[in-house]
């Protein structure tokens, strides 16, 4: 029943955020037919692509038009690219939810077993050079860490050759390949976040009764850990796995101009120039999705999992 | 040392017992700490018997009952045990059961750990030990936030008795509770004492539960035992100040 109301009310934020963009795009300065002509256009030729383009409507006219095509999974056509938005988002949106869940695999990784290491061994030598050294991985930004590791993986160790990328329709292999170290960059920063988390729930939850009364009932510290301490410490956790996904899908735009990965990024940098509308609004309403889903299914985890929401 | 009971068996004997921490150091730059917590504790408690252990808060009485199930280090003397399992009830009802698992879980864990009893052997010991401390089987299926205080702490109970243990310590099993519940809690554990055959180490700060319950008391206090006797003697005759002092405060004397 929460579960519904949830999905529902994630329904109505996407139509606030769609909403929103729209609007947004019709009043800001800048007009599509002169990016496209140029300013040497004569005021008959803009006025025609105008016409052409469906800019001259009133707006709430233009507004119910676009949801309807949305509706029926029609974004438009690109005004520079002159392809259907939608075949050129579906191109994309791989290469950036790719990047997206590698980043957050690595992310869970990272954190869980390095947590449970530290948590296992907390005052052992190892344990606290794993926190200082977290701590400065924690304020790296994935930009810079993204010129790093091209310096040390790609131009040094020759890993990979930065700059270039092949496409998952041609080699999945290599397209992941190329993947990965983008995602460590966007990973690393959240990693660390998740780790600290993760440990100080983990080293709270061993502090409490229930483990003096676990160990009375005869388990060894391993069983105690594993079965009753761990899950209780990774409640908090998902909270903020969702909203890292959020800001990682955020963090993949940025990081691709870095390693030169053609995805999202790239086109909505250059259609927010050419005021492409229809290009930025698709994907700002894909972004949105992605986000208000990867709550949604937090929200539902949390249900599962968290005793005390049931 | 009182002579009581010494014709009985025994079933747990403590001798000479200090205990010690080291205070974590908080910073690179700090020296470590030694604490005290148990200066030489001896006695000895026998089958049947329930033993009060009273004292003022910080002085050992939770870390003697840790010690005895050995879930702190001794830094010197002896806790011999007569029987298997002795078993632990915690003062804290609520956090000492995890909130995560089922009470069936929580209960025939100790069964699947330590016994080769089959499942359904394991379902009917925790149906029959709930129905002992006085809650129905369907509790099995809920988890610990379900529950009352009080329902938490008979299911604390029960999970003491999975293993059958001769030796029960219950550090102040009811002082979280509120005072109906709590009476009702002391008449169980009474209750169970008779029917089981347990000897309780009952912890406590509330001389009056202390004198409804118990056969016999100690004073605890600084880390050693200043008193031991029955509840009569201690009661009417007591040795020390301190005692004389505890019996003031609480409206006895």
């Amino acid at each position: 029943m929460k579960i519904l109301k949830k999905i529902v009310s994630s329904i109505l934020v996407v139509l606030v955020v769609s909403t929103l963009v729209f609007v947004a795009f019709s009043v800001i300065p800048g007009d599509p037919a002169v990016a496209k002509l140029g300013t040497m256009a004569t005021p008959e030729q803009l006025e025609n692509l105008r016409q052409a383009m469906g800019l001259t409507d009133p707006l709430p006219v233009r507004y119910v038009h676009w949801v309807l095509g949305v509706l029926q999974g029609d974004f438009g056509t690109s005004y520079s690219y002159g392809i259907p938005v939608t075949d050129l988002i579906a191109d994309k949106l791989p290469v950036t939810v790719t990047m997206a869940i590698i980043s957050m695999f690595i992310m869970i990784v990272l954190a869980v077993v390095l947590a449970i290491y530290s948590a296992y061994h907390e005052h052992s030598l190892l344990g606290r050079a794993i926190g200082v050294i977290n701590q400065v991985i924690m304020s790296i930004p994935p930009f810079f860490g993204g010129i790093i590791i091209t310096l040390i993986f790609g131009l040094t160790f020759k890993l990979f050759s930065p700059g270039g990328y092949i496409s998952y329709d041609i080699n999945l292999g290599k397209f992941i390949g190329y993947m990965i170290w983008p995602a460590i960059a966007i990973a690393l920063p959240k990693a660390s976040m998740a780790y600290s988390l993760l440990l100080s729930g983990l080293i709270g939850e061993k502090k409490k009764d229930y483990v003096r009364t676990a160990y009375s009932r005869g388990n060894s510290s391993k069983a105690v850990f594993y079965r009753h301490i761990l899950k209780n410490a990774c409640i908090p956790v998902i909270t903020f796995l969702g909203m890292a996904f959020a800001d990682m899908i955020a963090g993949t735009l940025v990081i691709e101009q870095v390693f030169g990965i053609p995805g999202l990024g790239m086109i909505l940098l250059t259609s927010i120039q050419n005021r492409d509308y229809p290009v930025v609004e698709a994907i700002i309403v894909c972004i949105a999705v992605l986000v208000i889903f990867s709550n949604l299914l937090v929200d539902i985890l949390y249900k599962v999992v968290d005793p005390r929401t049931r | 040392m009182s002579d009581v009971c010494n014709n009985q068996t025994r079933i747990l004997e403590v001798k000479d017992l200090f205990v010690s921490f080291t205070e974590e150091k908080s910073s690179l730059f700090d020296k470590k700490k030694k604490i005290d917590v148990l200066n030489g504790i001896s006695f000895d408690m026998y089958e049947g018997e329930i033993v009060g252990l009273v004292g003022e808060s910080g002085c050992g009485k939770s870390t003697l009952a840790k010690s005895i199930l050995g879930l702190n280090k001794i830094t010197k003397g002896d806790i011999i045990h007569y029987s298997q399992y002795p078993q632990m009830i915690f003062q804290d009802p609520y956090n000492s059961l995890n909130p995560s698992k089922t009470i069936e879980f929580i209960l025939e864990e100790s069964l699947k750990n330590l016994t080769k009893l089959n499942v359904e052997e394991r379902r009917q010991k925790a149906k029959k030990r709930l129905e002992q401390v006085g809650l129905d089987d369907h509790y099995l299926i809920h988890k610990p936030g379900e529950l009352s205080g009080g329902q938490r702490q008979r299911v604390c109970i029960a999970n003491a008795l999975m293993l059958d243990p001769k030796l029960l310590i219950a550090d102040e099993p009811v002082s979280a509770l509120d005072v109906t519940i709590q009476a009702q809690i002391i008449k169980l554990l009474a209750g169970l004492q008779k029917e089981l055959g347990l000897s309780i180490l009952f912890i406590s700060h509330d001389l009056r539960v202390v004198y409804e319950l118990c056969d016999r008391v100690m004073i605890m206090k600084d880390g050693k035992i200043i008193e031991d006797g029955t509840v009569d003697e201690v009661y009417r005759n007591p040795q020390t100040d301190y005692t004389k002092q505890l019996l003031l405060s609480a409206g006895i004397m």
